[in-house]
């Protein structure tokens, strides 16, 4: 197993830079989501991993194959990495079956022709790889009569007949309606994990990457702005932007005093998050606060006086705007029980640490 | 992704295929530069040159208007009313075009043998051209929304200033683009004016080519009918100006309203009917009852009409090999690569869009005699004009099969291990072949209705369907050119209408 490691990726489209020294390493076995608004460069990051996009400049590597390093380009038919494009791109004049055989021709030294497919079509391999994604049964389908999720399980069993050490998947599932895109999620992991595959899945859905995955990259603007696990990412975010991301936020100013900041929302005990030193007190710094950490409750004297200001129902829980007295506007996650109707008085208080963030 | 660089040796390739075809026109364009300020200031001042050149515009303008007059209601009553049976109206309003204007014009004078003149050829030309602005303004109304006549007539417009208002702005560049279609028609037309006995440029070409001590001046003419349709080409593009994209695609549904026609029935009926009767109706039904008299059929002479039939196939499948052997490099890089370089090889190649078939074929006489006399009244210079120019066709063809190929597909076939060239046969190609294929039966089957350059470039002795056809019309034996015209429309007119997409592009979006 091999680690994929990326250090100063630069790329440019024309005349702009689309990834700026991009730097990853993923660890063998594990899933990454690359996770960011749309143009943010994440699926240029998986272009150029495959090798259909050609670096600028910086190295990438898969454990000792140097697959891209000063300028120099591995073509992408020799890295034999795993390629899921977000429209499945099954080959419309080849069956479900011969797609798959497809995969293990170039490699198996055949011919990609149509009579050899139509006659590789039922080797052991392909009926093995289409069994992996439960659809043995369609082999003979052409890929016009598949759904989309279909079509993607397809696709995944063709980029697997590689053998791949990685396969990248490019937005798979965003064609899919939620519920089918959530099952598929699911089967997908279990599939790269038992058959011991690195995963690389580039999202713009942000709860998608953090249940899914093993690990979450958070870009925007071509830069990877933070890389960890899904808590670490959701809990301690690098960035009030990538807290925003990643979740609901509160940001409001505050001032920074030994590990506490008093704010709005009266004192809290507060980390430092950058990497600059911890200020000093007296500093003016930015809270940021998860609505679900924002307790609210009535008839009080405890916590900052507010007004509910809106409530927005989901079922499972609700969001309440609230107006602090200072005329701060905030929003507070509550279960459905706690639902307040707007314009009651509450009072607001803070539970457990906050983050604290430079200015 | 339409923004790689293109690789040099598809640009090398997509160069030399643009230059093949061209070369003959400059040299056209020399030959007249080097005949000598003398020559040609007296050929340019003889008496004939100003009316030929009044009566091609006289008959373009003419044919222009009458079109667009008859073009356009027809288009709104095929799309904004409740026509009954609308699906068949649309088809029958793109009927003409698979009519040759020779066949059109050989179909009135079998009937009425004095025919001839101004207005025969206004006549006939005007029915032959009306599918040009019906179509496109067709689909131009299908995705015009008709909400700016609405807010028009909430302020107090009368519904014909409304529609002035709001949804002739939407059709006028497809007005301009159909209107630009007929006027090179009309420019480049040969046999219905030449069969209807009214001078033209075209004519004047054939006439001077015909009496072969006087080339120079044959050439001079040629030159003269390119000039005037790069001028229409001009024209149209400053008229559409800047209005071309204020009204693309609208975000979402479009809406319109339909008109009920009620007493305005009979008139609407009549009128999207009687082009398509005159152009097609009429000639046909002449053409059949010709080819049943008794008389027709004694004379007819199977062996040559055999021979005619299989002229006509193997010169026209020869042009169609020629025409996507040159597009393919040129389709290839205007599908796949954009910049500069491209757009300007793309542009070259559909030059041949505005170019008379007498002028290419003209050019190719002067080219293949002064360059490689062997070839001269050669069937392969022949097929060679159909390559030159059916190119556009076949470019077009490649490019969109080419386009509906997803780069996914490649990228997909690249990352399973197939190297460029591998992915390119056996996807890109593999996947885009039924496109390419259809579109070299298209060059094929309007090779085979071609006039003007088929009598200038035909080996001696080698009759093609449209000559025949020609030939016995100007010699007015209506009964023997009958099977030719029978048999022209089975193998060219009939699948030239379903290949052409002129039947797709009507019906499209009527259900």
């Amino acid at each position: 197993m091999n680690t994929l490691s990326l250090s100063n990726v630069n790329v440019n489209l024309g005349e702009s830079a689309v990834l700026r020294s991009v730097n990853l390493d993923v660890p063998p076995g594990s899933l990454v989501a690359i996770v960011g608004p749309s143009g943010c460069g994440k699926t240029t990051l998986l272009r150029t991993i495959a090798g259909l996009q050609r670096a600028r400049s910086g190295d990438i590597r898969l454990g000792q194959r140097m697959l891209t390093t000063h300028g120099l380009h591995l073509a992408p038919e020799k890295r034999q990495i795993g390629w899921v494009p977000q429209d499945a791109a099954l080959f419309p004049h080849l069956t479900v079956a011969e797609n798959v055989a497809f995969g293990l021709g170039a490699r198996g030294g055949a011919a990609g022709d149509s009579r050899s497919l139509r006659k590789r079509s039922h080797d052991a391999r392909v009926t093995e790889l289409l069994a992996l994604v439960g659809l043995e049964s369609l082999a003979d389908r052409s890929p016009a009569q598949l759904s989309g999720g279909q079509a993607q399980r397809v696709a995944l069993a063709r980029a697997l007949a590689v053998s791949p050490q990685l396969v990248l998947l490019d937005e798979p599932f965003a064609a899919l309606d939620p519920v089918l895109r959530a099952e598929l999620r699911i089967e997908v992991r279990a599939l790269l994990r038992t058959q011991g595959v690195t995963g690389i899945l580039v999202t713009h859905d942000q709860s998608e990457a953090l249940s899914v995955a093993d690990y979450v990259a958070v870009m925007n603007e071509g830069e990877i702005l933070q890389f960890g696990t899904p808590p670490s990412v959701y809990g301690r975010p690098a960035t009030p932007w990538v807290a925003h991301f990643v979740g609901d936020a509160v940001v409001l100013p505050g001032m920074w005093s030994h590990g506490s900041v008093s704010s709005a929302l009266g004192n809290a005990s507060s980390e430092w998050v950058s990497t600059l030193p911890a200020p000093a007190d007296g500093v003016t710094v930015s809270l940021m606060v998860r609505p679900e950490q924002l307790v609210v409750a009535v008839g009080e004297d405890h916590g900052a006086p507010a007004t509910v200001n809106s409530v927005s129902y989901t079922g499972h829980d609700a969001v309440l705007g609230l107006v602090l007295d200072d005329g701060t506007v905030c929003e507070s996650r509550v279960t459905a029980a706690g639902l307040l109707s707007a314009g009651t008085r509450v009072t607001v208080q803070i539970a457990g640490t906050c983050l604290a963030y430079p200015v | 992704m339409a923004t790689r660089r293109a690789p040099r040796p598809l640009v090398v390739l997509a160069v030399v295929a643009c230059a093949i075809t061209s070369i003959p026109l400059l040299y056209l364009v020399v030959r007249v530069g080097s005949s000598g300020l003398d020559e040609l200031t007296m050929a340019l001042g003889r008496q004939r040159i100003p009316q030929l050149l009044g009566n091609t515009v006289a008959l373009a303008t003419a044919v222009t208007i009458s079109c667009v007059a008859l073009g356009v209601p027809t288009a709104f009553l095929l799309t904004r009313t409740r026509l009954r049976a609308t699906t068949l109206w649309v088809i029958v309003a793109a009927l003409p075009l698979a009519i040759p204007s020779y066949l059109a014009a050989y179909g009135w004078l079998a009937a009425i043998p004095t025919m001839n003149g101004f207005i025969a050829a206004w006549f006939v030309l005007t029915l032959v051209c009306v599918p040009y602005i019906t179509l496109p303004v067709a689909a131009a109304l299908r995705v015009a929304t008709s909400g700016l006549d609405d807010v028009a007539r909430t302020l107090g417009y009368g519904p014909v200033r409304s529609f002035l208002l709001g949804t002739w702005p939407q059709i006028r560049p497809a007005t301009l683009a159909g209107s630009l279609l007929v006027c090179l028609y009309v420019l480049s037309e040969f046999g219905a004016v030449a069969l209807l006995r009214y001078p033209v440029l075209t004519t004047a070409i054939n006439q001077a080519y015909g009496s072969s001590f006087n080339r120079n001046y044959a050439a001079i003419l040629a030159t003269v009918l390119v000039a005037l349709a790069v001028l229409v080409v001009i024209a149209e593009q400053s008229a559409r100006g800047r209005a071309k994209r204020r009204f693309t695609a609208g975000s979402g549904v479009v809406r319109h309203s339909v008109i009920r026609l009620g007493r305005w029935a009979p008139a609407s009926y009549s009128l999207v009917a009687i082009v398509p009767l005159l152009a097609v109706g009429m000639p046909v039904g002449v053409l059949f009852y010709r080819l049943l008299q008794a008389e027709t059929l004694r004379e007819l002479n199977v062996t040559e009409l055999l021979a005619a039939t299989a002229n006509t196939l193997a010169l026209s499948i020869g042009g169609a090999v020629i025409a996507v052997v040159l597009a393919l490099p040129i389709g290839v890089l205007a599908a796949r690569y954009s910049g500069r370089i491209v757009r300007v090889i793309e542009s070259v190649g559909y030059l041949a869009l505005g170019l008379p078939g007498i002028v290419v074929g003209l050019s190719l006489v002067f080219f293949s005699l002064a360059v490689v006399p062997a070839l001269y009244q050669t069937a392969i210079v022949l097929a060679f004009a159909y390559g030159v120019l059916f190119m556009p066709k076949a470019i077009g063809a490649i490019r969109s099969s080419l386009g509906q190929v997803p780069t996914s597909l490649e990228d997909v076939s690249r990352t399973l291990g197939y190297s460029t060239s591998q992915t390119w046969w056996l996807v890109t190609a593999r996947v885009a072949r039924p496109g390419i294929l259809a579109g070299a039966l298209l060059v094929a089957v309007t090779a085979m209705k071609e006039l003007p350059a088929t009598l200038l470039l035909r080996p001696t002795g080698t009759d093609t369907l449209a000559v025949e056809l020609w030939s016995r019309t100007s010699a007015s034996a209506y009964g023997a050119a009958a099977p030719y015209a029978a048999v022209l429309i089975v193998v060219a007119a009939i699948p030239a209408f379903f290949l052409s997409g002129a039947r797709r592009a009507a019906t499209e979006d009527t259900a």
